[in-house]
């Protein structure tokens, strides 16, 4: 078997963990950029943490903005590179948390960038503790008793918080098996394509496995999420919407 | 535009910015700097540019700094409670060695503090007001002309050390209207530089933008030498009637305006009294104290409290005389008063020698 990759996937010794989605995320995302011919034009925001390593990963240019920033940052990009494919490619906690302000307001102007959002449930880089993501009952470095929802809330459902406005597309994949895999990348190619026909805000969140933090083997890190995290966060398309009078 | 035209401050400062080039605006409103984002709202438009009304300020200085990888000259401003927010966003554009300006309007203290006239963020202006090993270029007009002139000169020195360039405005400099003469408009090409981001071709080195700790070495003396070049070519001032003054003021924006009428009532009275007006506050112009060794005695004056610029001064003259403040609050220093504090400074020195 001869191992193939697009050649914006960078054969160094990575930084992500053995088991790591990230891995498979920028590996997507490369796949999509070249079958796209866009492999030339995007233009990637990253947040820090373990996603930043991504930075050494793939060959695009990239800015490493401030923890929950990349999306103002893609913005300020796409606005003045406004025929090139932007990304801000991020973890929940930036998405969700820290972000949480950025990330609603791209939803409600309908910013026309993509954010691939990686939820693994965690805090990754900082060793594991409780993320807005994080299940009822999961024990982490800061809940270390499990998670209580009524001291820290719900698993924080993007789909819920965006159903008051219209964005172009959002859409949760996973990366835990060879099917959701590749659907997954289909989802990546959608997100692209709508924002390339200037379909506005285009979230592709994808649940993803960190072995390192929740202790587990990677094949029983990706058993979990099919069994348990996809109870809070179901896999699906759920909005898909053209910009009228673009 | 060539004739003189009368402007509000805060307007000259928004389309002399686009006469440099700036084609990348987002703000979030705060007085006394809401008349940049206003005017911004509808001529950016004009020009064919980006006016965003961000989020939060957070949210303002990152579309900036987006906008400023991929090669616009961009432009934000804020105020005291506001300029606070962006520092975070200011080390970072350090860090990533990216260009942009951002204004502070100074208004009065610290907290919530006050709409009113104020000249209370020095240190933070001048110290590198976010976390980290940093400092800016910090640029002071005291005019509505320079106002005009100096966010010119702002967007090219950005791009001259790839650095974030800091205009401290106050709130009266961009309330009053005054006549200007606007910059003639040049155009800016985000493909001028090789390094802004457009897309990596196959074969190529992506660009990337990030703390230069992790990946460069040398970024230790890169860092030591970036600073003192800016030390060396950057100092920005003004001396009036210096050359035998006994006591000198030290004053940069709205106040320096009130020292140019000290200056000229104390000489009448036959006072030895000088003003050195920094226009640069970072770097701090030392050369300018090459020229007051007549100088007994320096009087900062200032619109805060704890007398911000008396250590810049300190060190300047080497502690060679003493160095005194003059502080008002909520509102601009009186001619009289300082004049008053002047004459008591220069008895006191006249009985020492």
């Amino acid at each position: 078997m001869i191992l193939r990759a697009p050649e914006t996937v960078s054969f160094t010794t990575s930084g992500f963990c053995p088991g790591c989605g990230h891995g498979l995320a920028v590996r997507l995302i490369a796949e999509v950029m070249e079958e796209m011919a866009l492999s030339e034009k995007l233009l990637a925001v990253l947040d820090v943490a373990c996603g930043s390593l991504a930075i050494d990963a793939w060959k695009f240019d990239t800015v490493m903005a401030a923890h929950g920033r990349p999306l103002p940052v893609a913005v300020g990009i796409k606005k003045t590179r406004p025929d090139h494919p932007v990304m801000a490619y991020i973890g929940d906690g930036a998405a969700y948390s820290i972000g949480m302000a950025e990330m609603m307001h791209c939803g409600i102007r309908n910013d026309n960038i993509v954010a691939v959002v990686i939820n693994n449930n965690v805090y990754g880089m900082t060793g594991g503790q409780c993320a807005p993501t994080t299940l009822p009952g999961q024990k982490t470095t800061s809940t270390p008793y499990g998670k209580d929802p009524d001291i820290s809330g719900m698993p924080f459902q993007v789909e819920a918080a965006f159903s008051g406005f219209k964005v172009g597309y959002l859409a949760r994949g996973g990366l835990f098996d060879v099917p959701t895999i590749n659907r997954s990348k289909m989802l990546l190619r959608t997100a692209f394509e709508k924002h390339m026909a200037g379909d506005g805000f285009c979230l592709v969140e994808l649940l993803s496995p960190c072995p390192t933090n929740l202790h587990l083997l990677p094949v029983a890190t990706m058993e979990r999420i099919r069994t348990e995290v996809t109870v809070y966060f179901p896999l699906g398309e759920f909005q898909n919407n053209t910009r009228e009078g673009k | 535009m060539s004739n003189d035209i009368l402007m509000k401050g805060n307007e000259a400062l928004a389309e002399a910015a686009l006469a440099a080039g700036c084609r990348f605006y987002s703000g979030y409103p705060i007085t006394p700097q809401t008349e940049i984002l206003e005017y911004m709202s509808w001529r950016m438009d004009e020009v064919g540019g980006t006016f965003i009304q961000a989020e939060s300020e957070l949210s303002g200085i990152n579309m900036v700094m987006g906008a400023a990888a991929a090669g616009a000259r961009a432009l934000t401003t804020s105020s005291g409670p506001g300029f606070s927010l962006k520092q975070e966003g200011i080390s970072y554009l350090a860090a990533s060695e990216l260009p942009a300006v951002i204004v502070d309007v100074m208004r009065i203290g610290s907290g919530l503090g006050d709409i009113a006239v104020g000249q209370g963020d020095f240190w933070q202006l001048t110290r590198g007001g976010g976390h980290g090993d940093y400092r800016t270029l910090v640029l002071a007009p005291a005019s509505v002309q320079e106002n005009a002139d100096l966010i010119c000169e702002a967007f090219d020195l950005a791009e001259k050390y790839r650095h974030p360039v800091l205009v401290a405005s106050d709130a009266a400099i961009g309330q009053m209207i005054e006549p200007v003469r606007l910059p003639e408009p040049r155009k800016h090409d985000v493909d001028r530089y090789d390094w802004t981001m457009k897309g990596c071709q196959k074969g190529d080195e992506p660009r990337k933008f990030q703390n230069r700790y992790y990946t460069d070495p040398g970024y230790e003396g890169f860092l030591r030498n970036k600073y003192a070049q800016m030390e060396a070519e950057e100092q920005r001032f003004e001396l009036v009637e210096v050359e035998d003054a006994e006591l000198i003021l030290v004053a940069y924006g709205i106040s320096s305006r009130v020292c140019y009428e000290a200056v000229e009532i104390g000489r009448e009275r036959g006072m030895k009294i000088g003003l050195l007006r920094p226009i640069t506050l970072y770097p701090f112009p030392l050369k300018a104290f090459e020229k007051t060794k007549t100088a007994k005695a320096f009087l900062t004056v200032e619109m805060n409290i704890l007398g911000q610029m008396v250590d810049d001064v300190r060190l300047a003259c080497r502690d060679s005389v003493p160095v005194q403040h003059f502080g008002s609050i909520f509102s601009i220093p009186d001619t009289d008063d300082i004049l008053t504090e002047a004459e008591k400074i220069l008895e006191r020195q006249a009985k020492q020698s």
